[in-house]
């Protein structure tokens, strides 16, 4: 079975996984706790795509969701990765 | 009365309750199964017994000492004879016998993996898991440790445990007692149950296994004396006496050495009147039954549902202070306002405290008494309440005793006087405007009275419809109210950006009246109108012909418009030609205001209507609240004027149409029926070309259905031609007053195709709707076309088909709101805890960030223009003018408009073939 890759579709959301100096800047900037993150499970489709680009996608790390949006035209979110 | 938060909850915690504490906080061992003995007093020991409480009047609590009032009620408890399992933690009693040792209790993981597992909760924890992902956690490590056929730690063999619903636990198909259970449970050591998401300070597993059952207080399951003296007990009690006895049964039989088969049956049956004592539904047990064969309604029932303790009594109250009657109309009130019945403002009141300011007027609204006497409606008092905490009500006969002593330092709750602020309620609520702040009005006659423009956002009508009005008692819920709540404050709706309150019906019949090819009123005429609106004087006159002084309504309707208004739309009685001339429109449908001045076009529902009132949008938006509520106030007054000068009535006569037109909609019809039949024979002969995705038979159906629909609208615009604006059915419905022109041409012209599902009507006998028609009959009336008219009167078999149609109409509503009615729940209940904090972000109550920026724009929906942040046409306009502006306008409009005309030129077949041909491109 061809495996098929949502990122690659063009209703999926880019998804990027920040790295660890970057987190730091992003929390401090938004000024919040990493646990008053919205959440994002393992076992997204998104997620389970990005664990085979990157390495050491694990609960704990933040994505950053660049997305088209209706009242903004483009919205960057941030998901801090969980278990599930 | 002391105001302010004294203390504040941290936290709360939740755990089982142990049989030591059971016992340590029961104020008695209840042993007997009766109550009340043959004295009527109730027995010691016995379920009644007074140190649980009183519910008598003068006796007093034996634990406590207190009266009636006072007394809170204490628990008791009962001994059982044999343990037994408790229902609720069926669950968790499985989940723990499947993930521990049966015989050394410990959990059946290794030390390294505990030691795992209690990492990754509290680095769940660390990442903001609530009490839902914790539980799933704890889950999974519990069927992870289930899984382990060998005990880690001593090498035991796993006998497989299964649960036998509701209560019964089997080991390998052996039944385990509940006794047995509550040793299993113990051996489990504090250590382990982290793992497995349990505090053992709070939970340890065996309180799960119920040794001694609490009995709640006498309060808490009050008997009631019924009017023949006899006592009828509370469901509670009923099924605390079954448990009594049965313990009681089950000691006598264990102590006696019975057969182990008779002390089991007991034990079954003691464990089947506990579960049912706690939820007498649970599954897989019968409901324990009042003798009538009513089912108990035992703890659980308490709690759960619509009716249950947490939504009935916690979440909704009934509360003081409010009033509830019937609705009725008021034009000359402002939109801000509510007249309420002298009646009902004599109840209600408003608490002010007693001041050196305000302590002459106190005194004097208390020497007034509970009713003032007068003609003209004066507020009076009717309780007043001591600096010390007494409550004294106001009457007839002390109302001169308790002005004189009065002091500084007591409220007086006065009654209700105009200008108070009220929040008026409409269920269903489904949005913020359903409840909104009114300033008072007290009115004679008896119902609440409010004005029309306020009925979109309430959704009320006068048929009958009440409505609620709570009085606010304190200063700060008074001005959050005023400046938050109040109509004026809520005209833009916050779910379309445009007003919700608006003019409706006769509004804008008036309006349309005051202002369609701007008529010519007579001195007298004019000041009638004006003399609806408040503070407007006659302008000078518009035109003078013959000696006569005119005034024209568009000038008449200028005067109530911010001086420098600048603004032009399309009216509703715009007739969307290809070109549109604009000022020079024919039909007055272009409405341009320049300086305050309405120069040309009508003002209808386009205008001032609500939802769509473009005239009302922009004051709102641009001139405030203050000024939006004034002109709305002044806009339905001076068309209500209009409407009253001129006269208006309809009637069924409006519908009228000349012989020739019913002729000619009958011949259309009768063409219409032809095309129908000639498309059913092309059917049969096999000719019809079938579309593209569908059969045969749904080709024809499709087609016939275009061929009666565009019937259906031929008719009515042969009846159109005929119906002009000067007839008052086609001014409604072309103004937005009411009505619409399709509602016109089912009354004029023909009904038209009637429906179920979408399809023309085709069930009810074999092959055909009615015993009338042939079966297999496909024709235009065998399937549900209604060529009558409303007027003209139905034919038997097209009155069954109407009515076929109706009745899907009322279906489709009654489900729908039930349907909406749940979904609205569940999405409050999801999003009710959601805020916006002061950085525009969307948070819960845990801090928990839902959107970054609220909207992802920010914007707050009730200021932007229906939906966006800002309107480019309109900054264009302030900027540049009117001129410049509407030539960009035009000329960006100019591509747009050559495209759809080309898009509308195209035939759909045409359109295939080119789009066929450059396919191969």
């Amino acid at each position: 079975m061809a495996r098929f890759n949502v990122l690659e579709h063009q209703m999926v959301p880019e998804h990027y996984l920040l790295s660890l100096e970057e987190e730091k800047e992003v929390l401090k900037q938004l000024n919040i706790t990493r646990d008053q993150l919205p959440k994002l499970r393992m076992s997204d489709p998104a997620v389970r795509i990005l664990r085979r680009i990157e390495t050491d996608v694990k609960e704990g790390r933040i994505v950053r969701i660049i997305r088209e949006s209706q009242t903004a035209g483009q919205t960057i979110i941030y998901r801090l990765l969980i278990r599930g | 009365m002391t105001r302010g938060i004294s203390k504040t909850i941290d936290s709360i915690k939740f755990g089982l309750i142990s049989p030591d504490e059971i016992r340590k906080m029961s104020a008695t061992k209840v042993i007997t199964a009766d109550t009340y003995g043959d004295d009527g007093f109730p027995i010691e020991l016995g379920l009644m017994d007074p140190h649980m409480g009183v519910i008598e009047p003068g006796l007093r609590c034996k634990t406590c000492g207190k009266r009636v009032e006072e007394c809170p009620g204490h628990f008791g408890h009962i001994d059982l004879a044999m343990p037994v399992v408790h229902v609720g933690f069926i669950k968790d009693i499985k989940k723990l016998l499947q993930g521990t040792c049966g015989s050394c209790g410990r959990l059946l993981l290794t030390n390294e993996e505990i030691k795992e597992y209690m990492e990754l909760i509290s680095k769940t924890k660390e990442l903001g898991a609530d009490a839902i992902d914790m539980s799933v956690l704890t889950k999974d490590i519990a069927k992870d440790a289930a899984t382990r056929r060998i005990c880690p730690h001593c090498g035991a063999e796993q006998l497989k445990i299964t649960l036998d619903k509701p209560t019964t636990f089997r080991e390998a198909g052996h039944k385990l007692t509940p006794k047995e259970i509550r040793e299993r449970l113990e051996r489990i050591p504090d250590g382990d149950l982290p793992a497995l998401g349990i505090n053992p300070k709070t939970a340890r597993p065996e309180w799960m296994i119920l040794t001694s059952l609490p009995v709640p207080p006498v309060t808490v399951r009050p008997s009631i004396t019924l009017e023949s003296g006899d006592r009828s007990e509370d469901d509670l009690t009923h099924k605390l006496v079954d448990i009594l006895r049965i313990n009681q049964r089950l000691r006598e039989n264990r102590d006696a050495g019975s057969p182990q088969l008779i002390v089991e049956d007991l034990w079954e049956l003691l464990q089947y009147h506990i579960s049912t004592y706690f939820d007498n539904q649970t599954a897989g047990i019968p409901p324990a039954r009042h003798r009538s064969g009513r089912p108990l309604k035992t703890l659980v029932q308490r709690l759960k549902g619509k009716e249950g303790r947490f939504r009935s009594n916690l979440s909704g109250k009934r509360v003081n202070f409010s009033a509830r009657t019937v609705i009725s109309p008021d034009p000359i009130l402002s939109i801000n306002q509510v007249g309420v019945p002298e009646a009902a403002s004599r109840e209600l009141t408003v608490p002010f405290r007693v001041t050196a300011n305000t302590i002459d007027l106190a005194k004097e609204m208390v020497r007034r008494g509970p009713s003032p006497e007068g003609v003209k409606y004066i507020p009076g008092v009717n309780y007043v309440i001591r600096p010390d905490g007494r409550r004294i009500k106001v009457t007839e006969r002390n109302r001169e005793t308790v002005s004189e002593n009065l002091t500084i330092g007591s409220t007086v709750e006065r009654q209700l006087m105009d200008g108070d602020i009220v929040l008026f309620n409409r269920q269903p609520s489904l949005h913020r405007m359903s409840m909104m702040a009114h300033e008072v009005r007290v009115m004679p006659h008896k119902t609440f009275r409010f004005n029309l423009c306020v009925c979109p956002p309430y959704n009320a009508d006068f048929d009958g419809d009440e409505m609620n009005l709570h009085v606010l008692q304190s200063e700060e819920a008074r001005a959050e109210a005023k400046i938050i709540m109040r109509v004026q404050e809520n005209i833009l709706s916050p779910r379309f950006g445009g007003p919700v309150i608006g003019g409706i019906h006769d509004h804008i019949s008036g309006a349309f009246m005051l202002t369609y090819k701007n008529p010519l009123f007579t001195e007298d005429e004019s000041v009638r109108i004006l003399s609806k609106v408040k503070l407007l004087d006659l302008p000078e006159p518009s035109e003078i012909i013959d000696g006569v002084e005119y005034w024209r309504g568009k000038e008449l309707f200028s005067l109530i418009l911010p001086n420098d208004l600048n603004m032009s739309f399309r009216s509703s009685i715009c007739e969307k030609c290809d070109v549109c001339t604009r000022e020079k429109c024919e039909y007055d449908a272009y409405v341009r205001i320049k300086e305050g001045k309405l120069l040309v076009g009508t003002i209808d529902e386009n205008a001032i209507g609500a939802f769509k009132g473009k005239l009302l949008d922009k004051i709102a938006r641009d001139y405030g609240s203050d000024a939006a509520r004034e002109f709305l106030d002044q806009a339905t007054q001076i068309a209500l004027g209009a409407i009253m000068v001129r006269g208006f009535t309809t009637g069924i006569d409006d519908e009228d149409i000349p012989k020739e037109a019913q002729n000619k909609i009958e011949a259309m019809l009768e063409d219409a029926k032809k095309e129908v039949d000639d498309l059913v024979q092309a059917y049969h002969d096999g000719l019809l070309e079938p579309m593209p995705g569908r059969s045969l038979e749904e080709t024809l159906e499709v087609r016939a259905m275009s061929v009666l629909g565009r019937a259906r609208d031929e008719a009515g615009q042969i009846a159109g031609q005929f119906l002009g604006m000067d007839n008052a059915a086609v001014r409604m419905a072309r103004s937005g007053a009411r009505g619409s022109m399709l509602n016109l041409s089912q009354m004029a012209g023909s009904i038209g195709q009637q429906a179920v599902r979408g399809e023309r009507l085709s069930r009810g006998y074999w092959g055909r709707t009615l015993p009338h028609f042939k079966e297999g009959d496909l024709g235009s009336e065998a399937k549900g076309f209604v060529k009558n008219s409303y007027k003209s009167g139905l034919e038997p078999t097209e009155f069954f088909f109407h009515s076929m149609g109706g009745r899907e109409g009322l279906v489709d509503t009654a489900v729908r709101t039930s349907r909406s009615g749940y979904m609205q729940r569940r999405l409050i209940n999801a999003l009710e805890d959601l805020k916006v904090i002061k950085n525009g972000r969307v948070v819960n109550t845990a801090g928990t960030i839902i959107q970054f920026l609220y909207g992802e724009d920010g914007t707050d929906p009730s200021r932007s223009v229906q939906g966006d942040a800002v309107r480019v046409d309109d900054v264009l306009r302030e900027v540049l003018g009117d001129e410049v502006t509407d030539e960009m306008i035009e000329l960006s409009m100019a591509g747009y408009g050559t495209y759809d005309r080309d898009m509308e030129s195209f035939d759909t077949d045409e359109f295939d073939i080119e789009n066929d041909e450059e396919g191969g491109d």
